[in-house]
């Protein structure tokens, strides 16, 4: 089926070129793209900052460009949207916390966090695929209510948490970490400092991008390994890849448990660029927008490649970048752009549900 | 699934005993356990209690109880209900234009929720139509992406695209400064109990002295009037031909379908029922409240009115008014106490609400795992 489908566009392809580069690119990513570009046109005639504007989105791609890619294997392995990334994050805060309370600099500190976020978050991964494989056909909503009960069960624990640092807990008090913890110090801006370059008033945050280019690249690689096209079909045809000798579960183990660790590093990763880490409630509704990215990238429940990520991070990030500073400029309102943004990100959800089947 | 309707649990129907009750009771047992050891340790006025109780039973039930059809119909837990308050406020926001007061006012504002509330509901049931077996995610979405628009009108489109007078007294009162979009908060006096305390204000024109309070406690008789009016009707509702189409599809679709209910309909028809009931059930809310959060006040009202249902010992299968009442109970009983637990316990007030929500988001969890654990067995 989805040879005949390939070998289709290619024939195509050969005759209309455009139409059907632009059919694969796909109606809904054509109009926010004429959208942003739009967006971008009122910038430069508002006489707005734009490679700032250009400067900011990539950082925001850059920061946000792992939770989306944490989509990626759950979709591929049949498990849908992980809508409890929430998990995941909360294994990388732990980590970031720990390793902030060892008070170590730099790269150092960043990679003490990984390498305690991630056992956590394969522990909490494999634990989460347990839950989800009784849950069979219910694993969206299961999925979120856990991830909410986790975000306040942690709540408690955060609150209650044994460390006496001063840079962690509450000023006054003498107890519970603070909803916001700086990164100054410790792990801050690592990703973003690296190999930083300036280019006609642009600022690229090339350390931060290439982190997320190299982990999308061994994703890439690794849905193409034995395991990852196991994966792959046990995701879209699970019948078929039992039959063949694919331990089912164990491929949707491995999937959930991708999908939690990168949550975790992707946090990790969020957290070092905007400087801070955010506890309590913070992590409750970050799987939305990675979500929607994913989706408007082109992805659907049941179907996501590594270019979807790419895509949808790139035009939904940068979308929600610009839309703020443009339409504060031209409408003298902040709402509108943040109304956008809960319209645009629920609705590509909203459609995603109502196809039956997935695909485009 | 027509088994599991028949005979939840064909081990325990023969063993009776303890298996059954907690398969059946489990959830409402616990939840009785935690509220009164909360009630010890808090050592909280009963009174104080009691109070607060009848007040939020008033307040709440009948939303809880707009999610029961749905539930009969084989839709699951309704969170599209936050669809329907938003009608509910729609029509309040109408009718403080209108400077309609009292009685007549609430009434008026009902009647206009009803075309606003159905329409909505067709298009909420259509999208679940479009949605089957994933009806509740969907309906959560559903209800953040209407949030969305509902914003988007009374943020930016009224005193814009929609002409305000700003001239008049009351766009001055409820509308931002700048004559775009509507203030954060919109006073309700107009219409404030307006429902609640109705058979009192009634018997005082006669000159006989009723008051709304039975003992120290003040009842919203009104709004209990409504509510066992609801009941009734509910009941009866399910007695009658379209009752027995919304358990047959509730039971199995496929069969229904085969037997000649037209399935898709009928599920519309039962969200707009929902959606109707849930735009009444924010109207008594916040005629109660007496001030409207103007664009949060609809944003929690699925997943407080799903968690209460589901305290009550419901499940995404099968609900009743008992586990809608004995539900609202509990679930506020912890809303009352968890607060005042969280400060006896660890000095910080905030735990409780944590704790609160803790366990009424894995309630919520747990009842849907369960479902679907269930479904599977099949």
């Amino acid at each position: 089926m989805i040879k005949m489908e390939n070998e289709e566009t290619i024939q195509q392809k050969t005759r209309f070129d455009i139409a059907a580069a632009l059919r694969e690119f796909g109606v809904a990513r054509i109009i926010i793209l004429a959208f942003l570009l739009l967006l971008f046109v009122l910038a430069l005639a508002k006489g707005l900052d734009v490679p700032g504007l250009i400067t900011d989105s990539l950082v925001r791609v850059g920061m946000n460009g792992v939770l989306i890619l944490a989509m990626l294997p759950s979709v591929v392995c049949g498990v849908g949207m992980n809508f409890g990334l929430p998990l995941g994050i909360l294994a990388g805060l732990l980590g970031g916390i720990l390793s902030i309370n060892m008070n170590i600099a730099g790269w150092a500190g960043f990679f003490v966090a990984l390498a305690i976020a991630v056992p956590i978050a394969i522990v909490v991964g494999v634990l989460y695929h347990m839950v989800l494989d009784k849950v069979r056909g219910q694993e969206m909503m299961v999925g979120t209510y856990l991830a909410y009960a986790a975000v306040f069960g942690m709540c408690i624990c955060w609150m209650l948490f044994p460390i006496k640092n001063p840079k962690l807990i509450f000023a006054v008090g003498g107890k519970g970490l603070r909803y916001t913890i700086s990164l100054t110090d410790t792990f801050g801006k690592v990703l973003n400092n690296f190999l930083k370059f300036r280019i006609g008033g642009i600022t690229v945050p090339t350390g931060l991008i290439l982190f997320w280019f190299l982990l999308c690249l061994l994703m890439y690689l690794f849905l193409r390994s034995k395991t990852g096209l196991a994966m792959k079909a046990t995701g879209s045809n699970p019948v078929y890849a039992m039959s063949s000798g694919v331990n089912v579960a164990g491929m949707k183990r491995v999937g959930v448990v991708l999908s939690t660790v990168l949550g975790a590093v992707g946090i990790i990763a969020f957290a070092q660029s905007y400087g801070f880490l955010q506890l309590y409630n913070a992590p409750q509704t970050a799987a939305f927008p990675a979500i929607a990215a994913i989706l408007i990238g082109g992805a659907s429940l049941r179907k996501a490649s590594v270019a979807n990520v790419i895509i949808g991070a790139f035009l939904f990030q940068t979308l929600l970048t610009v839309a703020l500073p443009v339409t504060q400029a031209m409408l003298e309102s902040t709402e509108i752009s943040e109304i956008a943004r809960v319209l645009i990100s629920n609705g590509m959800i909203l459609y995603a549900l109502t196809r039956a089947t997935g695909g485009r | 699934m027509v088994e599991s309707k028949l005979a939840p649990n064909p081990s325990a129907g023969k063993k009776g005993g303890l298996k059954a009750i907690l398969s059946q009771a489990g959830v409402p047992i616990f939840f009785t356990i935690l509220c009164v050891a909360s009630i010890i340790v808090t050592d909280l006025d009963l009174n104080y209690l009691i109070g607060e109780l009848v007040t939020r039973l008033g307040r709440n039930l009948f939303l809880v109880l707009s999610l029961l059809i749905p539930v009969t119909a084989g839709l699951g837990l309704n969170f599209g209900i936050v669809v329907g308050a938003m009608a509910g406020q729609i029509s309040l926001i109408i009718i403080t234009f209108m400077q309609v007061k009292g009685l007549f006012g609430f009434i008026l504002a009902m009647a206009i929720s009803v075309p606003l509330a159905s329409l909505f509901g067709w298009i909420v049931g259509a999208i679940y139509n479009k949605a089957k077996g994933r009806e509740m995610i969907t309906g959560m979405i559903m209800g953040f992406f209407a949030n969305g628009l509902y914003q988007l009108v009374f943020l930016m489109l009224i005193g814009t695209l929609i002409p305000v007078n700003m001239e008049s007294e009351i766009a001055q009162a409820i509308m931002l400064g700048n004559g775009r979009g509507l203030r954060n908060t919109i006073d309700l006096d107009r219409i404030y109990y307006a429902l609640d305390n109705v058979f009192a204000r009634m018997f005082n024109w006669n000159g006989i002295i009723w008051t709304d309070k039975l003992g120290p406690w003040r009842v919203p008789l009104g709004a209990f009037f409504m509510i066992a009016l609801l009941c009734v009707i509910v009941t009866f509702l399910m007695k009658t031909k379209k009752g027995q189409d919304f358990r047959a599809i509730g039971q199995d679709m496929a069969i229904a379908e085969v037997s000649g209910i037209k399935v898709d309909k009928v599920r519309i028809t039962a969200v707009i029922y929902s959606t109707v009931l849930a735009a009444w059930g924010q109207l008594i809310f916040l005629q109660n409240l007496g001030s409207l959060n103007t664009f949060n006040a609809h944003e929690q009202v699925g997943m407080f009115s799903v968690a209460a249902l589901l305290v009550g010992g419901a499940s995404v299968k099968r609900a009743s008014i008992w586990n809608a009442i004995v539900g609202v109970l509990l679930f506020h009983t912890l809303f009352v106490v968890s607060p005042l637990a969280g400060q006896k316990l660890f000095g910080e007030p905030q735990i409780g609400e944590w704790f609160r929500q803790l366990i009424s988001y894995s309630v919520i969890a747990a009842a849907l795992a369960m479902h679907a654990i269930q479904s599977k067995k099949k």
